[in-house]
């Protein structure tokens, strides 16, 4: 404030003062005998004066810089002084303190294993671009190097096209040890809070370690590419022929199994306790099937390591069976927090200054990584719903205020039947269209909606070959997508020679009326989403398809499901030989979660631009999920309950077949309660994707658990969600 | 009450009008100042406002500079050094990328004392929100704010050598552990950029970060260190085609892994049960650099009196404060206190006593003249001998053997002119403390006077002796110290008493591994002075401080001399003397000896030390003092060559600047 004064004294006084004493001045020179000279002495001063007068306007400017700068240090040095805990506002006693009072005391190594995104990956070999960036961080972190050279930092961040590993020239590593994944950018803590719990009853270094893996690869990839054609008619392998001395990666897989081990000798033979978040619960899964698979594709270590060394797997966040998110993300990459390149610049993303197109660029980064693809949602009709039913339906979003619906006894008689739902079609939401265009074909009953697979099926092949739509296809791509039985519509020539040069996204190579065909083929279900995107990316699938699988096995015993591509499906998967493992679901509830989304064609035609976009005009009442394009449903703002919690609520509980040996699952939920004030940053009781890592009630089971407690013992399962009834309506043979 | 009511609006506005009246004088009062001002022709702004005026000033350029930083390109001062000195060699990275060399065997490094970051897990009230932060290296912000919470937690136990209750201070994991000593102060780095350029990365390097403070044996204990050594080894060599590991030790590093090949195979309870082909099967090379094999004599002044110069890095943060002790923060004492209870220190003081380091009248290294090796590039190798022999009868004999002798006088002395009194027996007497001095504990003050005055007449110590000494003025410590290592010579490798841990990190009391296929590197420079012996005297102010010191006045008076500032210099790379680091691989271990019983090859690779020629190259690439050393161009080639499959003899087999082999002929040891 004092500041302010004088500076308005010194605009405004002074200019006053000049004008008053001038004429006293001369008052007093008439009085006094004054000879010329010194009158002469003194208009140079007058002159001098009005040169200061000028120049006081930068010097102001300066004075007041400087009074900022003073004050900013003052605080800056009271602020340090201040002790660490503010007087005043009282920190609740962290888990950690109280459960050391409790007496509890490290006993089971914990091994973290985090998920996508939130790991930070530093160079290690790059382009002229990204000189003096040596073993700096890219990923995670500051990402002050993201906003200054940005177009280099996304092109190191991308990996191999037709590979999925680094392109040649560009080594980017994940960051080892616990730094990996604390802060994944200053103040934003991941895995900090629950890493300082632990170190509070006694955990450190050597029995806590972070499983940091590249997150952008596929989980085998991870490990390295374990070549081989594991088909005759697996391009993808003769594409690598080329880029032979990529292959290696990290053998993360290895040193993952070698430290489990190596915790479990050093700390007296007690078994790991693994608490994966996220993705990272899906890499875990493969991890388990690796690990006891022979070594050429797996670790070797025989059937029985995971009952010799892990006591339990608390999975946070869990994404089993996959995020809608992901659709969203690889069709339009308009996910809203997965692809959080987003959210570091908002605004900048739609508008189109300077023509940066941020939107297609990140779209061309996020489709090089496998991990994306790994999100899908898997388990198609049955788990993710058809189009007329859902197990969802009959979820109210009063986004106000949580209120589960009462299941009617009509809902209950519905299991598995789709015809019945015929009458129900106004009130339920249809979340079984993943996604659909335009808000009508919402509504409609599916008997009204044009029949897509028939139409495609009777589509002739060879009319594509002849009339395909654009040159840069390449034959593969056109080979793949009749193997798909896809799209049997004409299609008319119409590739935008304009647009020429260097390919973005797949989008650049598909015609405009083909896009507009896939719009009219208006709703599409977790089955055909993953046809779509065959079509619309089929370089990317092609990839993908060659490591990850979406079905639901029929026959788990037949061999085709010793493949690794196969190991991070919980649906194509068994659960290790392993009975004395406990399996926890711990993922929070109470958010609005996407779960399916409404499309429209992206008015812009510019080229090289996305031609699909979210219909975020689209609201629904104000009873209904509907908002700005996105049905929401019960979840953790990414996750939604249905694919946290289904395989511990039905798929593993008991003996299934897809947990033969039994082994015991919780589910713990919690829910969702905002920071009351700001000065609790991020809430204690979250149930955000990620903010839930510094929820304390998940604390204290990780903690428990850790400290030797078993599921029972801290209270088995603890629900507040429908995931129960949601999972009964699933049909799926067990 | 009616009184009240109509005052009550009153008051206030009559207040507000004096108010007001008040800021108008103030007003004019202001105005009227300049008018003064006016009249003395000297129109100022206030004290303040130049002040602000001046730190706005400067913090608007410091923006702009900061701006201009910023967008400079990362090369910049590349180019001006380079426009000023030249074109600069290729980094070895990239020469030797285009010869072609490929990342092959995988490489540990095994940072030495002192380097290694070090983090707190667990603390006390005083050291809150620093959980997770390090304590040691780093930027040492903490030292200034909190010293005396940091020297309580960089501490060990007294009486154990682990942690005291409720601290836990635990090592950094990873290649951050000792990348960057401080910011801009790089210790393994450089190599790691260079490695990286031939296609080292996370999966082919590691980081054996240790806790320094700990004797060896002690890091398995607490932290399980060395068992997470052998399954990383493993690890990457079962990873990466069993293609063998090639150890890259530094300083006391080269001690640790000593004491870790033989901790591998040893059997289960006391070692790791690797078997005893283990280091066979997994290891190709160690190149330890600048590994103190046979200790270096700093680490006995810097357990005596502190007095260290960079082992103590602690010292050289804060120079000139801690000699004077002005705010009574006795720092030299703190740091005594603290570094007393680091068993590693004592890892280093000098083994082999007097075979190896001399007695009164003996020394390997008599003779050795700091100029003559400026000669020696020059002139042909007999003149520089006859040169040599010319120089002996020339000069005073440099007794090397006294390390710690107290005057001048009596480091020249002849030793049938020295009175010595046996302090050995010497009453330690009362107490000195008083009671100020309590909260600062070192030993010395448990001793008194008459200790005091009895070490100070035994006037002469050798590295024989050194021990009683210091076992005389430190009980506790040494104590605690000889229950993890040893300082002698073995007379029969085979005694069963030799498998004790305590004897793993003595080259001369334990056998190599029989591992005949493994090569031994000696990588250090040579061409700096390098402390060998002291001359001491008592502290003049006794008390509360430290009772001797070195002295500091006493020099000779020609210029040849090696006495400087109190201390006696050799060859060497500024902190170990070319004997320690050089020895056993010139002679102990050469051939087939009793300490290496299965015949691996060894190797001796020496770095002259040129300084750097500017500012501009930092610490020099043809550096050869201890730590620099990690940034020399010709001993990066040599380790990445080694690590892309060489062998020793493709590097060019030995290669000697200093008298190494002639000063190991001198010394009589049994092999």
């Amino acid at each position: 404030m004092a500041s302010i004064l004088r500076f308005r004294k010194q605009c405004y006084v002074e200019p006053v003062k000049f004008q008053f004493f001038q004429p006293q001045t001369f008052d007093k020179k008439e009085e006094t005998v004054a000879t010329e000279a010194k009158t002469a002495l003194e208009n140079n001063e007058k002159r001098n004066k009005r040169q200061q007068k000028e120049r006081s306007c930068v010097n102001s400017c300066c004075c007041v810089i400087g009074y900022m700068c003073t004050t900013w240090w003052l605080l800056l040095v009271l602020f340090n002084c201040l002790p660490a805990a503010f007087p005043g506002f009282q920190v609740p006693e962290s888990p950690g303190t109280r459960l050391k009072r409790e007496g509890l005391t490290a006993l089971h190594p914990v091994v973290l294993v985090p998920g996508i995104v939130t790991g930070g990956l530093e160079l290690w070999e790059g382009k002229p671009c990204a000189e003096g960036l040596f073993r700096k961080r890219l990923w995670g972190g500051s990402f002050t190097e993201i906003l200054k050279r940005p177009l280099c930092l996304l092109e190191h961040l991308a990996l191999h096209n037709e590979t999925g590993l680094d392109p040649p020239g560009i080594r980017l590593r994940a960051v080892p040890g616990l730094v990996a994944a604390d802060y994944f950018a200053p103040g934003y803590f991941v895995w900090a809070v629950l890493i300082e719990n632990l170190a509070k009853i006694g955990y450190e270094g050597k029995n806590m370690h972070m499983a940091a893996y590249d997150w952008r690869l596929s989980f085998q990839n991870t490990e390295n590419h374990s070549g081989g054609p594991q088909s005759p008619n697996d391009v993808s392998v003769s594409l690598l022929a080329h880029v032979p001395e990529i292959l290696i990666r990290d053998q993360t897989l290895s040193r993952l199994k070698s430290q489990i081990e190596l915790m479990y000798v050093t700390n007296g033979y007690k078994k790991v306790v693994v608490v994966p978040h996220s993705m990272g619960v899906i890499y875990f899964l493969h991890f388990l099937k690796w690990v006891e698979t022979p070594p050429p594709m797996g670790g070797g270590g025989g059937p029985g390591w995971c009952a010799k060394h892990i006591k339990a797997i608390m999975n946070i966040g869990p994404v089993f069976l996959g995020v809608p998110k992901a659709v969203s993300n690889l069709f339009s990459a308009e996910a809203k927090d997965m692809a959080s390149i987003r959210a570091m610049d908002p605004g900048l993303l739609d508008s189109e200054i300077l023509r940066l197109q941020a939107l297609e660029h990140v779209m061309r980064v996020t489709r090089t990584w496998d991990s994306i693809a790994s999100l899908l949602p898997k388990g198609g009709e049955t788990v993710w719903g058809n189009l007329d039913w859902s197990p969802e339906e009959g979820y109210a979003c009063d986004l106000s205020k949580k209120r589960y619906l009462q299941a009617s006894a009509g809902d209950k008689d519905t299991n598995g039947s789709d015809v019945k739902m015929g009458f129900h079609v106004k009130d339920s939401n249809k979340y079984g269209r993943i996604i659909s265009f335009g808000k009508e074909t919402l509504q409609l009953p599916s008997s009204q909606l044009p029949s897509v697979d028939t139409k495609w099926k009777s589509s002739d092949p060879l009319n594509l070959i002849l009339e395909k739509c654009s040159f840069h296809l390449h034959k593969w791509v056109l080979i793949k997508i009749l193997q798909q039985e896809f799209l049997g519509t004409r299609t008319i020539k119409n590739t935008n020679s304009s647009c020429g040069g260097e390919v973005w996204t797949e989008y650049d190579e598909m015609c405009r009326e083909t896009i507009r065909k896939i719009a009219e083929n208006k709703p599409y279900t977790a089955r055909t989403a993953l046809d779509l995107l065959r079509f619309v990316a089929p370089k990317m699938m092609q990839r993908v398809d060659s490591h990850l699988s979406y079905g639901i096995a029929d026959n788990l015993d037949d061999p085709k499901y010793t493949r690794y591509k196969y190991w991070s499906n919980p649906l194509e998967t068994k659960l290790p030989d392993a009975p004395d493992i406990e399996i926890y679901c711990s993922y929070g509830v109470g958010i609005p979660t996407e779960r399916s989304y409404v499309y429209k064609l992206s008015p812009n035609d510019r080229c090289k631009s996305i031609p699909f976009r979210i219909d975020s005009s689209v609201d629904g009442d104000k009873d209904s999920c509907l908002r700005g394009g996105v049905y929401l449903a019960d979840g953790d703002e990414t996750v939604p309950v249905i694919s946290a919690g289904f395989m511990c609520a039905k798929g593993w509980r008991g003996r299934t077949r897809f947990n033969p040996s039994g082994i015991a699952t919780h589910i713990r939920e919690y829910r969702h309660k905002p920071p009351a004030s700001l000065l609790e940053g991020r809430g204690l009781e979250s149930g955000a994707h990620v903010d839930i890592m510094g929820n304390f009630a998940l604390i204290e089971d990780v903690l428990r658990v850790a400290a030797g407690a078993t599921g029972t013992e801290i209270g088995g399962d603890r629900v507040y969600s429908d995931i129960f009834r949601m999972s009964d309506r699933i049909n799926l043979r067990l | 009450m009616a009184l009240i009511r109509r005052r009550k609006p009153i008051e206030p506005s009559k207040t507000s009008v004096q108010r007001e009246e008040e800021e108008e004088e103030e007003d004019n009062s202001k105005n009227k100042h300049p008018k003064k001002s006016y009249k003395n022709s000297t129109p100022k702004w206030s004290c303040l406002d130049n002040c602000c005026w001046f730190v706005g000033c400067i913090c608007v350029t410091w923006w702009v500079l900061l701006f201009l930083y910023n967008v400079m390109p990362a090369s910049f001062p590349q180019y001006v050094t380079e426009a000023i000195t030249g074109p600069l060699p290729d980094p070895p990275g990239v020469k030797l990328r285009k010869e072609g060399l490929k990342a092959k065997h995988p490489v540990v490094f095994v940072p030495g004392i002192v380097t290694g970051g070090l983090e707190l897990w667990e603390g006390h009230q005083c050291a809150d929100g620093l959980f997770r932060k390090r304590l040691w290296g780093g930027a040492f912000g903490e030292v200034y704010r909190r010293p005396l919470c940091w020297v309580e937690h960089m501490s060990l136990d007294n009486e154990t050598g682990l942690d005291p209750p409720g601290i836990r201070v635990r090592p950094v994991c990873g290649l951050v552990a000792a990348d960057y000593f401080a910011p801009g102060y790089f210790v393994w780095a450089v190599l790691i950029a260079n490695l990286a350029r031939i296609g080292y990365e996370e999966k082919t390097m590691y980081m054996a970060s240790y806790d320094w403070r700990l004797s060896f044996q002690n890091t398995e204990v607490r932290d399980q260190t060395l068992s997470r050594i052998k399954s990383n080894i493993e690890l990457m060599v079962s990873t990466n085609g069993g293609n063998k590991a090639v150890i890259i030790p530094h300083s006391m590093g080269a001690l640790y892994f000593l004491h870790f090949m033989k901790w591998v195979e040893a059997p289960a309870p006391m070692g790791g049960g690797g078997g005893p082909d283990w280091c066979a099967k997994h290891i190709k090379a160690v190149m330890n650099i600048g590994g103190p094999f046979l200790g270096v004599p700093k680490a006995v002044s810097g357990l005596f009196s502190a007095e260290a110069k960079d082992i103590a890095v602690a010292r050289a943060i804060a120079p000139g404060v801690l000699d004077k002790d002005l705010f009574g923060f006795q720092t030299m004492q703190h740091i005594m206190r603290m570094s007393r209870t680091w068993d590693s220190t004592m890892s280093m003081i000098p083994k082999g006593g007097a075979t190896i380091w001399g007695d009164l009248d003996w020394s390997p290294e008599e003779g050795y003249v700091p100029s003559k090796r400026k000669q020696k590039n020059t002139d042909t190798q007999e003149a520089s001998q006859d040169g040599l022999k010319s120089n002996i009868s020339q000069i005073k004999r440099t007794n090397y053997g006294r390390i710690i002798s107290f005057g001048k006088d009596v480091a020249e002395a002849l030793s049938s002119d020295i009175e010595r009194i046996d302090f050995r027996d010497a009453v330690k007497g009362q107490s000195v403390a008083n009671t100020s001095c309590r909260d600062v504990w070192t030993e010395y003050h448990d001793m008194g006077f008459g200790g005091i005055k009895a070490v100070a007449e035994y006037k002469v110590y050798t590295a024989g002796s050194i021990l009683d000494l210091l076992h005389f003025v430190a009980p506790k410590m040494m104590e605690r110290g000889s229950a993890h290592f040893s300082y002698g010579i073995a007379d029969d490798l085979d005694n069963p008493k030799y498998q004790h841990y305590k004897y793993w990190s003595n080259p001369l009391e334990t056998k190599l591994p029989n591992a005949p296929e493994m090569e031994i590197f000696s990588l250090y420079g040579v061409g700096i002075p390098t402390e060998r012996s002291y001359v001491y005297k008592l502290s003049p102010s006794a008390e509360c401080a430290i009772p001797f010191q070195i002295d500091s006045s006493a020099d000779e008076q020609y210029e040849d001399s090696c006495l400087k500032g109190g201390v006696y210099t050799v060859d060497g790379d500024e902190t170990v003397p070319v004997l320690s680091s050089g020895f056993m691989c010139a002679k102990g271990w050469r051939g087939k000896t009793r300490f290496n019983p299965s015949g691996s090859q060894m190797f001796i690779r020496e770095y002259d030390h040129s300084p750097p020629t500017n500012l501009l190259e930092g610490r020099g690439t043809q550096s050869g003092a201890h730590v620099d050393i990690m940034g020399n161009f010709a001993l990066i080639e040599d380790i990445m060559r080694v690590a892309a499959g060489a062998t020793g003899e493709e590097l060019g087999g030995d290669q000697v600047y200093s008298d190494i082999f002639k000063w190991s002929v001198k010394i009589h040891l049994q092999l």
